[in-house]
């Protein structure tokens, strides 16, 4: 393979890599828009989204097998379900706790996420689960650089859902609504907006698009376990806080930005793969001390 | 311009303190509400006598149990007290400062592995070795909170998570550390002759840091450094105001936490004979941080009985097998909401 | 001159707070700034304080320069404050509030408490000492057990008063003291005032809507209106000046009645 090909090819697996970030990465981004908080569980959505998305197939498989039809649909009920569970996490546990401290919130946040892992722990007693598929490895090539099919359609569906999402911010209703809640709540209650409608809406979205990342990596690794949503959780952030954590548009770009980051720096000589999280965590702690605000940030007024 | 003529201090004034004393209302100073089990307990040893008295009941108690218990009894016993000196440490950063620290176990394995390498791989005496890791604990705990202690506190959690893992990965794949198996062969310290292996040696230890992690933590409580830590928590501004350098007051918190942690690591790896990787994770981290949230963030005693809790706590549901663990969290999540200062009552003031 | 603002300008996002300040406190004092509601005096205080950057002009205190110094820096200098919105440590006692203001004057670090070293103990003992001192001079001797959240009002704005003072300040800034006392208060606020002076030997600038008081207490008069200062002078001069008369009019306040 020339450097050429190299290059290509780690530019697909970044745009893969990437997707699954940008995907997690709203969640958290749109969260922290509306009610400031850092949601530890929204990894562990992804990964609830990945079993539910499991879930899912084995119950329809029956009639519309495994294929694209069947993944197109378990994804479909993941984000469902999950959106849901978002919701029924943000009522009973993040609520009620809005008032208090922010360490609270934090801990109540880590909380849930250990409730959710630790639920899937239980259950699969800890194994990898095979998530199989007859989705194949079929493809084809590109001078030297062979590109799957389920490469194309992966980051291609991450694309239109993050079209979609786009489109839903900034052409309804709803979506101005969420801007406007992320940017004074106490206003908008006085307009005659229903502010948890908003709370909920948003919650229900950023955890069906985590669903949506959950099965679709389910389906195109091929196996899902209980830990999953630790580390994408965190490298999700990561990518939300490089795009500016609370605009939508830096997370797909900072998701993007992570994948390939990893990807390309990753082949670095001497740097080599073992050393790819430990890559990711400097650029997270480097970023969130030289420049908060990310790429697309609001800066705060900043005192003293 | 001239001074405007000074005023005689009133008459009045000298005898209106006794008026307000008169007035002041008792009642509020405490908590109202329910006083459950361990408000009365605190109570029965509010004078100094009786505390002292029960600090040496329990004091006997530590000491006499390996000799009328199992020895697998002493092991676990030994772990609860490995707990109560990281519990008490991440205490300090979380409970006094008020800094949600997700990678303390970063600190513990910093502390282990310093010593581990040093005894092991370069033959340096054990007691020689251990300033050494505090030193590399405490040059961590500058490295990683300097920059990072201005930020949100939220932010803050997440960049300790990720030093957290960038520490367990290091250790993972460097060489020195012995990689994804760890080191092995610790040698076992000796001090004055005594060579500290047998479990029981290792438990009258850990008796001795304990006690002396507590009597550090209560010291440090009483002191114009932890006022600082629950002005800064309280309200930076109005402790910046008052003169309090609120940046140093957290780093301080941090580095203290971070030494804690490595006295913990030192004789934990010591103990075991053995570390790897996997001793230091994310879920060890939050192990350790549900034992001070359970037990109260702040409040010492509570703090023990947290550690104590999450040791024991899993011994006695062994029969749940994974499920323990889902019970552990469950009761995180129940008491931030219903019960978000802890098990053990609020006492100050 | 034991304070004084050369040529100070603060302005956010392109809003000019303060313009062009020159001003100065002497030792000894009693001196207030009044002026229009936005006029710009709480921007003042923080800019002195240190909480503030101002984006030009110099600072001294005492000939040294406290400009871009840190708050806790400017307080170990020498000024303390209250705040305009009483900010105390509302779960921890009256006593402990205090002792927040002797922390600047005292030293001692975690190991001399972890081992209660003689010289520790002796500080611990000065600093309880100093701050019932102060929570004395204050009147609120006999309310240091309670939590502060717990006092009225007025007796909360006389603690964040004693805290202050504890940090041993040459010079006190004092935000809208008054504000939310009855007659009565007000009247032993002007007593504490003149005793805060006269006793302890330190200067006090104030920011304070009430006319009365402002008048009563204060040997010199600052007029900020629009971040400028538009004039200075003893009471009498300032309340017959016709810029001040200006400044205020089409505000509806009840402050005018001089």
């Amino acid at each position: 393979m020339t450097w050429y090909d190299s290059f290509l090819q780690q530019l697909v697996d970044g745009l893969v890599l990437g997707s699954f970030y940008a995907l997690v990465a709203l969640g958290y981004t749109m969260v922290f828009g509306v009610i400031k908080l850092l949601n530890f569980a929204h990894g562990d959505l992804y990964m609830t989204g990945a079993f539910a998305g499991f879930g899912g197939l084995s119950l329809i498989s029956g009639f519309v097998g495994t294929g694209w039809l069947g993944i197109f649909i378990a994804m479909l009920l993941a984000m469902l379900a999950v959106g849901c569970l978002g919701v029924v996490i943000e009522r009973v546990a993040y609520h009620p706790m809005l008032g208090a401290p922010r360490l609270s919130i934090l801990i109540t946040a880590l909380a849930v996420s250990l409730v959710l892992q630790n639920a899937a722990l239980a259950m699969t007693g800890g194994q990898y689960t095979a998530f199989r598929t007859d989705l194949g490895f079929d493809g084809f090539n590109l001078g030297n650089l062979y590109l799957s099919y389920n490469q194309i359609v992966l980051v291609a569906t991450a694309a239109i859902l993050m079209i979609a999402l786009e489109l839903f911010v900034s052409k309804t209703l709803y979506g101005r609504a969420m801007r406007a809640v992320s940017i004074d709540k106490d206003m908008c209650r006085m307009m005659g907006i229903n502010v948890s409608a908003v709370i909920a809406v948003t919650f229900f979205i950023g955890s069906g698009l985590a669903a949506a990342a959950g099965t679709m990596a389910g389906a195109y690794y091929g196996s899902i376990w209980y830990f999953m949503g630790f580390l994408i959780g965190l490298k999700a952030f990561t990518a939300a806080v490089i795009g500016g954590i609370g605009s939508i548009t830096g997370a797909m770009l900072g998701g993007l930005i992570l994948g390939l980051l990893e990807s390309f720096g990753t082949h670095i000589p001497f740097i080599g793969s073992e050393w790819k999280d430990v890559f990711t965590f400097s650029i997270l702690i480097l970023v969130l001390v030289f420049k908060p605000t990310g790429l697309l940030g609001k800066s705060e007024v900043e005192r003293m | 311009m001239a001074k405007s003529e000074p005023k005689p201090t009133p008459v009045s004034h000298v005898d209106e303190p006794e008026l307000h004393k008169h007035d002041s209302h008792e009642t509020d100073v405490h908590e109202p509400g329910p006083r459950n089990l361990f408000q009365r307990l605190y109570a029965a040893f509010e004078s100094p006598g009786r505390r002292r008295a029960l600090h040496v009941a329990i004091l006997a108690i530590l000491i006499v149990t390996p000799w009328i218990s199992s020895q697998y009894t002493t092991v676990i016993l030994t772990n609860a007290l490995l707990y109560v000196v990281l519990c008490l440490g991440l205490n300090i950063v979380v409970g006094y400062a008020g800094l949600l620290d997700l990678g303390y176990a970063a600190f513990f394995a910093v502390g282990a592995y310093t010593v581990s390498i040093l005894t092991q791989q370069f033959g340096v005496n054990f007691w020689a070795a251990i300033p050494f890791s505090l030193m590399a604990a405490a040059l961590a705990g500058v490295i990683i909170g300097g920059p990072t202690l201005r930020l949100r506190s939220d932010y803050l959690a997440i960049v300790t998570l990720g030093f957290g893992e960038i520490v367990r990965f290091t250790a993972r794949n460097l060489e020195i550390t012995g990689g994804a198996s760890g080191l092995s062969h610790i040698p076992e310290p000796s001090l004055f002759g005594w060579h500290i292996d047998s479990s029981i040696d290792f438990y009258y230890v850990f008796v001795v840091l304990a006690v002396l992690a507590y009597i550090a933590s209560q010291r440090l409580f009483d002191s114009r450094l932890g006022r600082a830590w629950l002005y800064v928590r309280h309200d930076e501004d109005a402790a910046e105001a008052m003169g309090i350098n609120r940046v140093a007051t957290k780093l301080t918190a941090y580095v203290i936490g971070a030494i804690f942690g490595a006295i913990g690591g030192i004789f934990f790896s010591v103990n075991l004979g053995a570390i790897s990787p996997e001793s230091f994770s994310f879920q060890q981290s939050v192990l350790i941080l549900l034992a001070v949230v359970l037990g109260g963030m702040g409040k010492i005693p509570g703090v023990i009985l947290g550690a104590f809790i999450v040791v024991l706590g899993p011994e006695l549901l062994r029969d749940f097998g994974t499920l323990r663990l889902l019970i552990f969290a469950v009761l995180l999540l129940l008491i931030m909401l219903f019960r978000p200062s802890g098990i053990w009552p609020e006492k100050r003031s | 001159m034991l304070l004084q603002l050369k040529q100070v300008s603060l302005s956010f996002a392109g809003n000019t707070v303060l313009h062009d300040v020159n001003f100065g406190v002497d030792a000894g004092r009693i001196h207030s700034l009044i002026g229009p509601n936005g006029a710009g005096k709480t921007s003042m205080f923080n800019v002195i304080t240190g909480f503030y950057r101002p984006q030009q002009g110099d600072i001294t205190l005492d000939g040294e320069r406290i400009v871009k110094r840190k708050p806790h820096a400017v307080t170990r200098l020498g000024i303390a404050r209250t705040f305009q919105n009483v900010r105390l440590f509302r779960e921890m006692s009256v006593l402990e509030n205090v002792m927040a203001g002797q922390h600047c004057r005292t030293r001692a670090g975690a190991l001399a408490a972890i081992l209660r070293l003689p010289s520790q103990r002796a500080e611990e003992r000065r600093i309880l000492e100093t701050s019932l001192e102060c929570l004395d001079f204050v009147d609120l001797l006999g309310h240091q057990d309670r939590l502060a959240t717990n006092l009225a009002y007025g007796h909360q704005r006389r603690v964040e008063i004693a805290r202050a003072l504890a940090t041993e300040p040459k010079l006190l800034l004092l935000d809208e003291p008054a504000a939310g006392l009855n007659s009565h208060e007000k009247q032993a606020l002007i007593e504490l005032i003149r005793r805060i002076r006269d006793e302890r030997g330190v200067a006090v600038l104030l920011i304070e809507h009430d006319m009365s008081l402002v008048m009563n207490v204060s040997e010199r008069i600052s007029v900020l209106d629009h971040g400028s200062l538009i004039t200075e002078g003893d009471p009498q001069t300032v309340q017959n000046d016709p810029k001040v008369i200006e400044a205020y009019l089409g505000q509806d306040d009840e402050e005018l009645a001089l």
